[in-house]
């Protein structure tokens, strides 16, 4: 067992709240990119949202998009130079909301690029307001008596991307236990390895706890992932070609 | 030898001639033909087009592309670009370099498809959020399209400042002689250190590229800073003057109203008026220093195909030291040489 912190992260304080998922998705994400060996590789982008500063805590290359943009940057960046490893680290506000189009058209193209989603069914950064894939009932700040039919449908991004053509690989994962954690590894170096292997688009859906946004206790927010979250987002494999 | 070239297809032969690596766009008339026939040259010469699937796609897959320090490129016309402003802005505070083609449509709104000059505001106030400026560059011929394209890479990468050619759709449009060499052999190396550029941090420690600065005085630090490379560009506009030595009254214009008061300018000296003519080359850096000299000795007369935004900066340029006047049509309408050439003999009086 190898507890030591991954070169792919920087020895840093982050800036989460305790309870959030994205320090264990960042040191997966870093422990992937290590065994792959492949930071030096690595061009990531970091999103609008709370994993915006991801460049204070990630020891490779990493922009800041505009908010939603990171597909299209990516974009970019993959054309010009096709050999290195390009990622974006996306919230379920920049990718299913603003970002729709750009994550639609990168999928569709099958650009070889990897996408990592968190999915955390808020915006944590603003202040816990409704996202996109908030739950029906879920109280956030712009839902304070629950969402309704009135506010849409929670955003169902793997069963949405999958059948685009251009999509090799999408998985919808969680980090809620132990077991799980490892599942995730699992998924997010495949989603790597993809494109490696000149595959094309490979998206991990990776459903996070938010006590913060949720205003709940940390363990209750690991409850709501395994009663309520999995329940409206089914984790498994949705496409793997 | 000169030939007959259209002002789209000169600029996308001027982009290439620059070493264009890779240019991302989305169709909008009277552009089109410069996503058309980049679709075709880019991938003859073995380089990157990419048809995005909106603006704010094709502004950001630039903004992708220039993070690693190629050349890269998009072009719109008037409403594509209100698009695009979100990513220009990023691009500023980033510090990336890329040129943007803006070929003028009429506005507000769809507007129409016709020429018209009425994003010089957009183009030089900012167009997007915060305290920033583009180097903007304003051809009056097929040649000057293309030879300012072919040369704005360089400046963009030197200054790392976004770089516009502010032109419109007549001039897009229009064909006339111009002189254009084969393409020449792309030199240079394929993926440079530039010191700044993400390429993967091999031999190096990692680099981050972005415009959120959260520490106490960091983002004023860094405005002051981006400001200090816009004061050292002030003084380098460019311009053309003609017969301005002994005029009393000098026409400012840039683009295709400067190819009209060309025409008013000839025809009035030819009747003994002693005019003179201005033609701003970049209008960011604005000439101001020597407009500043000129109102000392002539009146000035602005023509603009806008309700008069070039003219602001005039008169801020000689503190309305002398008279300045405008004439100029809104969008949907050309400005006419007998109306220019009777307000100019009103003022020469």
């Amino acid at each position: 067992m190898n507890f030591q912190r991954p070169e792919s992260l920087k020895d840093s304080c982050n800036h989460y709240c305790p309870g959030c998922g994205h320090g264990i998705i960042h040191r997966i994400m870093a422990e992937s990119i290590d065994e792959l060996n492949i930071r030096e590789k690595v061009i990531a982008i970091a999103p609008v949202g709370c994993a915006v500063f991801g460049y204070f805590y990630w020891n490779f290359d990493t922009a800041e998009a505009a908010h939603g943009r990171p597909p299209a940057v990516a974009t970019g960046i993959k054309r010009v130079m096709p050999d290195r490893v390009v990622i974006t680290y996306q919230g379920d506000g920049d990718l299913a909301a603003i970002g729709g189009n750009e994550i639609l058209h990168a999928a569709n193209r099958g650009e070889n690029i990897t996408v990592f989603f968190v999915n955390n069914a808020c915006y944590g950064m603003t202040g816990g307001q409704m996202a996109p894939t908030t739950l029906l009932n879920q109280i956030t700040t712009t839902t304070p008596k629950g969402r309704t039919l009135e506010d849409g449908w929670p955003v169902k991004i793997c069963e949405l991307l999958s059948p685009l053509e251009g999509t090799c690989y999408a998985e919808r994962v969680t980090i809620h236990t132990p077991k799980n954690i490892l599942k995730t590894k699992k998924a997010v170096k495949k989603a790597l390895e993809n494109q490696l292997k000149k595959k094309g688009f490979s998206i991990v859906e990776i459903l996070s706890m938010c006590p913060t946004g949720w205003k709940v206790p940390a363990e209750e927010s690991i409850d709501l992932i395994e009663k309520k979250m999995t329940e409206y987002f089914p984790p498994g494999v949705y496409k793997d070609v | 030898m000169k030939k007959l070239w259209k002002g789209n297809l000169a600029l996308v032969e001027g982009a290439i001639a620059g070493g264009l690596d890779a240019y991302f766009g989305y169709p909008i008339t009277p552009q089109n033909e410069v996503t058309e026939y980049m679709s075709l040259r880019m991938r003859e010469e073995g380089r990157i087009f990419l048809q995005a699937e909106s603006e704010l796609a094709a502004i950001n897959m630039v903004f992708g592309a220039a993070l690693t320090g190629k050349k890269t490129m998009t072009s719109s016309s008037s409403p594509g670009i209100s698009l695009m402003q979100e990513g220009i802005s990023y691009m500023a505070g980033c510090e990336l370099p890329a040129v943007i083609v803006n070929v003028q449509r009429g506005g507000p709104g769809l507007g129409n498809i016709s020429g018209a000059q009425g994003d010089y505001n957009q183009t030089v106030k900012g167009g997007g959020h915060g305290d920033y400026r583009l180097i903007t560059y304003t051809p009056a011929t097929v040649q000057e399209l293309y030879e300012m394209t072919r040369d704005a890479f360089d400046i963009t990468l030197k200054h790392r400042i976004p770089v516009i050619i502010l032109t419109d759709g007549v001039l897009g449009q229009m064909m006339e002689p111009a002189e254009i060499p084969e393409t020449p052999e792309a030199t240079g190396e394929t993926n440079p250190d530039l010191g700044w550029n993400l390429t993967g941090c091999r031999n190096r420690n990692p680099r981050f590229i972005r415009s959120l600065i959260m520490n106490e005085g960091g983002l004023e630090e860094h405005n002051y800073h981006l400001w200090n490379k816009y004061e050292k560009l002030k003084n380098s506009a460019q311009w053309e003057e003609t017969d301005t030595e002994d005029a009393e009254l000098i026409m400012i214009a840039y683009g295709t109203s400067a190819r009209i008061v060309r025409d008013v300018h000839q025809k009035a000296r030819e009747q003994g008026l002693k005019t003179g003519c201005f033609r701003l080359k970049t209008a960011w850096p604005f000439p101001s220093k020597r407009l500043m000299e000129l109102s000392n000795k002539a009146k000035f007369l602005v023509v603009e195909m806008s309700m008069g935004q070039m003219i602001d900066d005039v008169r801020l340029a000689c503190e309305s030291k002398t008279a300045v006047e405008f004439y100029g049509r809104p969008a949907g309408g050309l400005p006419e040489v007998s109306r220019i050439e009777e307000k100019a003999r009103e003022m020469i009086g």
